[in-house]
């Protein structure tokens, strides 16, 4: 009995005293990035890849450059597993440490919803690098949050110009059927509306299939799939819902090369565990994927032959692992810009977003970085914080993931009025108020 | 507890039926208060943002719960889409009438959700148990369906996310992004201060004492008069008007924007084990159980960081979830009746220590 109330003692001091053990240490003579990540949970195969590349990447700059610009990186993660509330914690818990967080990745489209308001008064920009909210990308009504190189909205447009140039041409799309099968949630949503469009305007025939959280179960989906039959599949998925949707569409024989994921929805750890049924599955993308560029080789020779990889050396150039890389290189070289105007030390919120919008990655700057054709130049503006990137399509040999298409640009004309409309109506929502960009330079 | 309450005579009716008839338990409760709404005065954000806050609106929704599991003994697993429908009809609200005083939309969404809690409690006339949980799981998935399905409720956002709209009460932000952690707690502690004060008032008078006879022998209560379906029916619109408070809560204090996913069906098994290691039958037993389903993971998860022990998160994530799964099955062992009971065990012991006999 006397342990069991010792026991209970102690936990009920630790349950009140817990919290404020959370020591701040300040850390004045490092930049400091909150990484939420998820490594566990039903959505851990998406996130493990995504937080190793990050890792990695940091950990090569400070190893092979003393930092950025000789300024150190320094980086805590905190697990969300995906989980909005969770997210809002880490970020709570991190966004004062080390002197302040430099920028944040909320790595899920539910936690950037909830951060986008909160980056104007904490002073924090948010990096959500395509994903979140597609109008926050009208940086005169949201300037904290960025979201290049392209949206949701971009992609799906350059999704129905790729199907277009299959199909012969964007007249051929008339009469055609193509079903969007979606992640019932905001990030699921996002592509709809410019699907909708894109259907009005090309005159093909959109479903719009919902799948609910976390996608285990789409046996009904895959049913109307059967019976709508249609052209092309898009879809919009994550985490387990990737693997269900393709092993369903194997087992009702779709043709794997007329279903395209979007660049969440086509990593190895989705096509993997169909087998070889998934040959021939295509996914959209803003990276290439692969270890063969320059960057995997100084990565594997600073961070991983020194034994200081976060992951296993064999899974470096995965599809998420790339993106994790290319994520990390927008927010340093976001960073080195911000150095170039405010000097060599660690920054604020506020001056990491000024180099953030002020960033101008060209292809130059790409073959320095070792990622010549890994990704495309990005230009920020104030007015524009998407860029509208180009997008490439991969197809999944059974082996590994090859690029079978060119830079395929989006549909800025169609996209982007309809965005700035709804920046206007979400940042209405949050009581902003429009800024005028003549003004900031 | 350590002090008694002899000499303290109670001479009139008022002072036999106080909520707390010692006047120890009297001051330290007030104390305890007038406290809480000091908190924002000395704690960080995160205290606030990601600790209290949350703890508040999950005190409320398990105090909803318990008034209708714990109270009326009818098992019920929507309180997520009861949650759901506080917080989308508030958003509905504040949105279509701008000049609504917040603190009027959250009462109003109240009541929403306990029209709702009604439509739904009807079938507990015909079935019990464990088949009305089951039961309950359709309003559950139906109502989350419904938020998703209609772009109507989210005034027709394309991410199909609500967002609370900036509100302010007396010329101080309540909600949005400009109001600050503090304000929203303070809010926050009010409401849940008001209610709980309701909810034990309810508990003790006529209204509470059916809602017992009901849980603890229903053919026995219909035979000394008291109707079930009246009992039953009020149990769930009471229950589903403070869950649907606490939804909006969730929403308009503690989220700032949220998609249906924050209501799916873990919230509604998230505030039962809430109620269930809290402990049935016990308004204090609503804020302990809160406590320790909000409290302990986080503990858990800075504790490592704490103690210097640099681990990967994966690893303190594991290692989070099996102390606390490991924690609730101690709990439950060592008390199955929950930590309100608990309490009051050692409350009884002290009140004898030093000299047990």
């Amino acid at each position: 009995m006397s342990v069991k109330r010792l026991l209970i003692g102690v936990l009920a001091a630790a349950v009140i005293a817990g919290p404020m053990l959370l020591a701040v240490s300040a850390q004045p003579k490092e930049i400091f990035i909150p990484l939420l990540v998820y490594r566990t949970g039903p959505f851990a195969p998406s996130g493990v890849p995504i937080a190793n590349g990050f890792v990695d990447y940091f950990m090569l700059l400070n190893e092979r450059d003393g930092g950025i610009n000789g300024v150190k990186i320094a980086w805590e993660e905190c697990e969300t597993q995906y989980a909005t509330d969770k997210g809002v914690e880490c970020y709570e818990k991190l966004k004062g440490k080390g002197g302040g967080a430099a920028l944040v990745n909320p790595y899920s489209t539910g936690i950037t919803y909830q951060l986008i308001p909160k980056a104007a008064v904490d002073k924090v920009p948010v990096f959500s690098m395509g994903y979140g909210m597609t109008a926050s990308a009208d940086g005169r009504w949201f300037p904290w949050v960025f979201n290049f190189p392209t949206t949701y909205w971009s992609q799906a447009s350059a999704v129905i110009r790729y199907i277009g140039q299959k199909e012969g041409g964007l007249d051929k799309l008339k009469g055609k059927k193509i079903a969007h099968i979606f992640h019932n949630s905001p990030y699921g949503k996002e592509a709809n509306p410019t699907l909708e469009d894109l259907a009005r305007k090309y005159e093909f025939e959109l479903t719009l299939l919902a799948v609910d959280s976390p996608g285990q179960e789409q046996k009904s989906t895959w049913l109307q799939v059967r019976r709508l039959n249609p052209n092309w599949i898009f879809l919009s998925g994550w985490g387990v819902m990737n693997q269900v949707a393709i092993k369903e569409a194997i087992s009702i024989n779709y043709p794997m090369d007329h279903f395209i994921g979007n660049w969440w929805s086509s990593s190895d750890a989705d096509v993997i565990p169909a087998g070889d049924g998934a040959k021939g599955y295509i996914g959209a993308t803003f990276h290439a994927p692969g270890a063969g560029f320059k960057v995997h080789q100084e990565l594997f020779r600073h961070v991983y032959d020194k034994g200081k990889g976060a992951g296993e050396k064999a899974r470096v150039g995965e599809v998420l692992y790339n993106r994790g890389i290319v994520n990390a290189m927008f927010s340093a070289e976001a960073i080195r810009t911000a150095m170039s105007k405010f000097g060599n030390k660690p920054l604020t919120g506020e001056q990491v977003r000024w180099g953030f919008e002020n960033l101008n990655l060209t292809e130059q700057r790409l073959d320095q970085l070792g990622m010549k054709g890994f990704t495309h130049a990005v230009k920020v503006t104030c007015e524009d914080h998407e860029g509208a990137g180009p997008v490439m399509f991969e197809q999944w040999d059974g082996k590994k993931w090859n690029v079978v298409s060119d830079w395929i640009p989006t549909m800025k004309d169609v996209v982007r009025p309809k965005l700035e409309a709804a920046a206007i109506e979400e940042g209405k929502k949050l009581g902003y108020t429009v800024r005028d960009c003549a003004k900031e330079k | 507890m350590i002090y008694r309450e002899a000499g303290q005579f109670k001479n009139t009716y008022a002072s036999d039926q106080a909520i707390f008839p010692i006047v120890q338990d009297r001051v330290i409760v007030i104390g305890l208060l007038a406290a809480a709404f000091g908190v924002p005065l000395v704690a960080t954000e995160y205290w606030l943002q990601a600790v209290l806050i949350p703890f508040l609106v999950y005190s409320l929704a398990a105090l909803g719960l318990n008034l209708l599991t714990g109270y009326a003994g009818q098992v019920s697993l929507g309180t997520g889409g009861f949650m759901a429908v506080g917080a989308y009809s508030a958003f509905k609200l504040a949105t279509a009438f701008p000049a609504l005083p917040i603190l009027v939309v959250f009462p109003l969404a109240g009541l929403a959700a306990a029209l709702v809690g009604l439509l739904f409690g009807i079938p507990s006339l015909r079935i019990k148990g464990f088949y009305l949980a089951v039961a309950t799981l359709a309003s559950q998935f139906f109502l989350v369906w419904l938020f998703n399905k209609v772009a109507w409720f989210t005034n027709y956002a394309s991410s199909g996310t609500i967002t609370a709209p900036p509100r302010t009460v007396l010329g101080i932000m309540v909600t949005g992004p400009e109001a600050t952690a503090g304000v929203r707690y303070v809010v926050m502690l009010a409401l849940v201060m008001v209610f709980a004060l309701i909810a034990k008032n309810l508990v003790r008078g006529r209204v509470g004492r059916c809602w017992m006879a009901i849980r603890d022998r229903d053919i026995a209560a219909e035979i000394i008069g008291i109707r079930p379906l009246r009992t039953k029916l009020l149990a769930f619109s009471v229950s589903s008007f403070y869950c649907g408070v606490a939804g909006a809560a969730l929403v308009f204090l503690y989220y700032g924007s949220a998609e249906t996913l924050a209501f799916d069906i873990n919230l509604s098994f998230l505030v039962l084990f809430m109620v269930i290691i809290g402990g049935l039958g016990s308004i204090l037993g609503s804020f302990l159980g809160a406590a320790f389903i909000v409290l302990v993971p986080i503990f858990l998860t800075n504790a490592p960081e704490a103690l210097g022990l640099g681990m990967p998160v994966a690893l303190q994530k594991h290692l989070e979830l099996m102390v606390f799964g490991g924690l609730i099955v101690f709990f439950l062992i060592v008390e199955p009746h929950g930590l309100a009971r608990l309490w009051q065990i050692s409350k009884e012991k002290l009140r004898l220590w030093p000299f047990p006999h």
